[in-house]
């Protein structure tokens, strides 16, 4: 088992910073407190960004705090997962998933 | 394939209340015990914020507690608990093989207790545009819809809840309804009948979900006159039920039409060693409470099974 890492939470000021200019793909989770399903997918996001780290940079977004981001990307569902790769949305994942599903979705961004 | 430590007496598929309630028997009985669970622990009723018909809390208790005093109970006997989603069970002699996505575990009883996933419409344009309009979850996406027109698809109490919780954000809220009257508690629907912003078809089910980039309307039919039309609508929540998630398990236990696992008054299933317990099990009573009495009762028929 990897060591936890903690996943920060962005907002629409360092988005470009972190997620667009990042030279390794990063997923972008799209979440809200009042949302069960995300909470639901949070502790299988966790484990990933360890087991990926290094290869994938790992990011959450607030959609309550922050929906201008949400907005810019057509996010009308929440889990959304949307991994970024140069600067561009690469795959876009939505509702809860679970470890295997989206081991094999980052495994084909890394292919 | 005799690793010491993926050998478990019982293993239990799925940590909602049934497979909480089982860990706790089990661990008490001294079986070394592993919950498998693939989100949050506390499954589907982690979503309530208030659950009022659970023996003991007369002012109501949220999901999230109530299954987080459990998991708690059961580790403090022993239990240990894996975040892994198990991808299949077999045979492997007397022992049973759990499969999941980080390794394998053998077992000499195991507790399918994996609860109910959204059922589907199985229309056009569902899958295609789930998250662009589509959604399976109003309590989640209600506030992506403020001001816009929104279908729910349903007549039980699930898309009564949601249709009310969206008459919170969405400027109207249509219920599409295959039958002439809902399924829902009667004070609810009351509740629902009053709302100004709530609108009803009834006799009604969707064919196709169209759009562009986004869910644009609805292509609906009459089931008493076979006539069809056109609903625009910005936003299509689905409620017409659940269904048990057993379809990774294929045909290693007998399952009902719906594919709810059968089970007898003691949990157990046709095969023996294996066992089944809360919503995913035929004729659950599809309540908290009934989910823990069918994991007790499971993990006292495991134990039996072990110890004969």
């Amino acid at each position: 088992m990897s060591e936890p890492v903690k996943i920060d939470e962005i907002s629409d000021g360092n988005f470009g910073k972190i997620v667009l200019e990042s030279e390794i793909p990063v997923l972008v989770d799209f979440w809200a407190p009042w949302c069960g399903p995300c909470r639901m997918v949070a502790p299988v996001v966790d484990e990933l960004a360890a087991e990926y780290q290094g290869r994938i940079n790992f990011a959450k977004v607030n959609v309550d705090e922050d929906p201008k981001i949400a907005g810019q990307y057509g996010i009308m569902s929440i889990p959304t997962l949307i991994v970024f790769k140069d600067g561009k949305p690469f795959s876009n994942i939505v509702g809860f998933k679970s470890k295997a599903e989206l081991k094999k979705n980052l495994d084909e961004v890394l292919s | 394939m005799n690793n010491r430590d993926n050998a478990y007496d019982i293993v239990i598929v799925g940590g909602g209340p049934a497979g909480l309630a089982a860990a706790i028997y089990a661990s008490r009985d001294r079986f070394r015990t592993l919950l498998l669970e693939r989100g949050l622990i506390g499954g589907q009723i982690v979503n309530a914020d208030q659950v009022d018909n659970y023996p003991g809390f007369p002012d109501g208790i949220s999901g999230e507690e109530a299954t987080g005093l459990m998991h708690r109970q059961a580790t403090k006997y022993g239990l240990e608990t894996v975040n892994a989603d198990v991808t299949g069970i077999e045979l492997n002699g007397e022992a049973k093989l759990v499969r999941t996505g980080s390794g394998d575990y053998t077992a000499g009883a195991v507790i399918i207790a994996g609860g109910t996933e959204r059922q589907k419409l199985g229309v056009p344009g569902e899958e295609q545009y789930t998250g662009k309009g589509v959604s399976f979850c109003a309590i989640c996406d209600a506030a992506f819809f403020g001001g816009k027109t929104v279908a729910v698809i349903g007549g039980g109490n699930a898309a009564i809840t949601e249709a009310m919780h969206l008459t919170k954000f969405a400027a109207r809220v249509i219920i599409i309804h295959r039958r002439d009257q809902l399924r829902a508690t009667r004070v609810d629907q009351e509740k629902a009948f009053a709302e100004p912003r709530l609108e009803f078809r009834w006799d009604t089910v969707v064919t196709e979900i169209k759009g562009g980039d986004f869910v644009q309307g609805l292509r609906l039919r009459n089931v008493k006159t076979g006539a069809e039309s056109d609903l625009p609508v910005e936003g299509v929540f689905i409620s017409v039920g659940m269904r048990p998630y057993t379809d990774y398990l294929k045909d290693i236990v007998p399952r009902d039409e719906k594919g709810a696992i059968l089970v007898n008054e003691n949990m157990e299933t046709q095969v023996p060693g294996i066992f089944a317990a809360g919503d995913i099990r035929h004729n659950s009573g599809l309540q908290m409470i009934t989910a823990a009495g069918d994991g007790a009762t499971a993990a006292m028929s495991a134990g039996k099974s072990l110890r004969k």
